[in-house]
């Protein structure tokens, strides 16, 4: 095709689109950050299990809150010369205690939270205006970027995940009764208090391993988006963390992959695509309910499992 | 099985106050294996609270409680508790079996891996509720009257010989309130276990109850529904006069005091529904 018979604003979004979309020498440059997708990959192996535990406690708004303070506690560290990881865990550990040690439940502490949230990122800007270093360090706290992990990182991501992942199998059971039936569960001994503290340092390692990816803005697309996808797909809660980790990878390990030639940052592509992934989830649960006009799940998964039990 | 045996519950000149408002005192009670025991009286008499400290949520301010011959402890696996129906998100991650599951096995550590007779159980319990033809559908897509079968069945899963139902048939029709009411009688039947039923309408459990604690202003009563239900004892329980009508085999509370638990109602009805 001649070059002269294309319009002006075709060619501004083919230009457009090549910033998006770059492939040239994919695979050297493949080579060179496999250790970004390693940690990509741990990140959302952790987003999408604890994901499903924010889900059933109803704790998104929580997650927004303790991304402010884990900004907060890395901008102090960059700021002083401090590891930024290192930072952002003391930030969120500290603001998930806080939150942990309010209220058990996620209703009675969100004003808290609305309160904590700004005094976190306005803390956080305070350090970055004051920090004298490269730019571009300041801007990747807020968005993310993973291209400059390094060996020491990956294995401190690698540690994290083992920490929350284990925390989270010790306490699934009493975790998931406490979250979605705490009256019984109070009434069967169960410690609510202690479970919510738990998993309040547990969600806070999460939220601040995750902002080295997304960033503190963007840390709900990792550790909220999957996991609400995920749900209305399935009601099973085993499922519902399985799928929840396969968007969760899906989207970061895909999003790193699209943005790893591109000179733009990671985090627009991993939103995006897990953002597309959870409108397919609604609507196909939207399909299914209008085809079983009760609401209820089709019904050959209603009857496949007592026809199975009976077998035996 | 007619010898002595020990009481399922014991209560000895217990009290239970908040600062300096004492709900109930001197209440000194043995509830036997078996008994169908109901807690009736208006909001805030401390029906609920009864119920905390046998569960061992809340300590008394005096005296001393035993249950099923030993003292109160939190998640003592002998006691069942059938909660008030609450509804549930439409996207919660739960379904009607995992409910069940949980009253099984969901206070215990660790993931819990699937197996086949904790399947096997799960689905007898469905069974037992008549709820197996939903057992994959979400919670947040069930009535009120298939969440209390299922509350049931959580209850019954650790067979308990000590069963606290808190408002379980609140809210539900009359039709799911007898279906309810009877999975539970049907139980203590066949197990011999004790129930003891907090309620703030008694007609729907009255043919079951053996015995009736009445709850008001700080005072109480315990006795036979018949002694109970009448105007004279609820007239001296709530300390004003209070009227009791006995309408086709059901009882109605009216009167100024007994309207503080009903506002904008001088006649509480025991049971409302019961005029439909």
């Amino acid at each position: 095709m001649p070059i002269d018979t294309i319009a002006p604003s075709a060619l501004a979004a083919g230009d457009f689109l090549g910033r998006i979309f770059v492939f040239d020498d994919y695979g050297a440059l493949f080579s060179l950050l496999s250790q970004s997708i390693v940690a990509g990959a741990v990140l959302a192996l952790i987003g999408g299990f604890i994901g499903t535990f924010v889900m059933m406690r109803d704790g998104s708004f929580a997650v927004h809150g303790i991304a402010e303070l884990s900004f907060a506690g890395a901008a102090l560290f960059l700021f002083v010369g401090l590891d930024v990881i290192t930072g952002s865990l003391v930030g969120s550990i500290a603001a998930a205690a806080i939150i942990g040690i309010l209220g058990a439940r996620a209703s009675h502490n969100s004003s808290f939270i609305g309160v904590l949230m700004p005094f976190g990122l306005g803390l956080g800007i305070l350090f970055l205006s004051l920090y004298q270093g490269r730019s571009a360090n300041k801007f990747s706290l807020l968005t993310g970027q993973i291209v400059s992990v390094d060996a020491a990182q990956v294995s401190e991501m690698v540690i994290g995940a083992v920490v929350v992942i284990g925390g989270l199998l010790a306490v699934w059971r009493p975790l998931t009764f406490a979250s979605l039936d705490p009256d019984v569960a109070t009434a069967k001994g169960v410690p609510l208090r202690g479970l919510s503290m738990v998993f309040m340092l547990l969600l806070g390692v999460s939220v601040a391993l995750s902002v080295q990816v997304v960033g503190s803005l963007l840390v709900l697309a990792l550790l909220i988006t999957p996991a609400a996808a995920a749900i209305q797909l399935t009601a099973s809660p085993v499922k519902a963390v399985v799928l929840s980790v396969v968007f969760a990878e899906l989207s970061t390990v895909g999003g790193i992959m699209l943005a790893l030639a591109g000179s733009l940052p990671i985090s627009p592509y991993v939103t995006t695509i897990s953002f597309l992934i959870y409108i397919v989830c609604r609507v196909i649960a939207m399909m299914r309910r209008r085809l079983t006009g009760s609401g209820r799940i089709s019904a050959q998964e209603n009857q496949e499992e007592p026809a199975t039990s009976r077998v035996h | 099985m007619s010898e002595h045996r020990t009481p399922s519950v014991e209560l000895e000149a217990a009290a239970l106050s908040f600062g300096d408002r004492t709900l109930w005192k001197d209440l000194t009670l043995e509830i036997d294996q078996g008994e169908y025991f109901a807690v009736l009286g208006p909001n805030g008499s401390g029906k609920s609270t009864f119920l905390k400290t046998l569960l061992g949520l809340l300590p008394l301010s005096e005296g001393a409680v035993r249950v099923l011959g030993d003292g109160v402890r939190r998640g003592n696996p002998r006691i069942g508790y059938v909660p008030q129906q609450r509804a549930f998100g439409p996207d919660t991650p739960l379904r009607a079996r995992d409910l069940v599951g949980l009253g099984l096995d969901g206070h215990r550590w660790g993931p819990g891996f699937p197996s086949r007779r904790r399947r096997a159980r799960v689905d007898e319990l469905l069974e037992r509720v008549g709820a197996t033809e939903y057992a994959a559908v979400p919670v947040g897509l069930l009535s009120g009257g298939e969440q209390q079968r299922l509350r049931v069945a959580q209850a019954l899963a650790s067979r308990p010989r000590l069963l606290l139902c808190d408002e379980a048939l609140l809210s539900l029709d009359l039709r799911h309130q007898s279906a309810v009411s009877q999975l539970i009688e049907e139980y203590r039947r066949e197990s011999g276990a004790t129930v003891v039923f907090v309620t703030h309408e008694i007609n729907p459990i009255i043919d079951d109850v053996d015995r009736v604690l009445y709850l008001a202003n700080g005072r109480f009563t315990v006795g036979s529904v018949e002694d109970v239900m009448t105007t004279e004892t609820l007239s001296r329980v709530y300390g004003a006069p209070v009227q009791v009508l006995r309408v086709d085999g059901r009882y109605v509370v009216v009167g100024s005091q007994a309207a503080s638990e009903a506002p904008g109602n001088d006649c509480h009805a025991h049971d409302v529904g019961g005029e439909a």
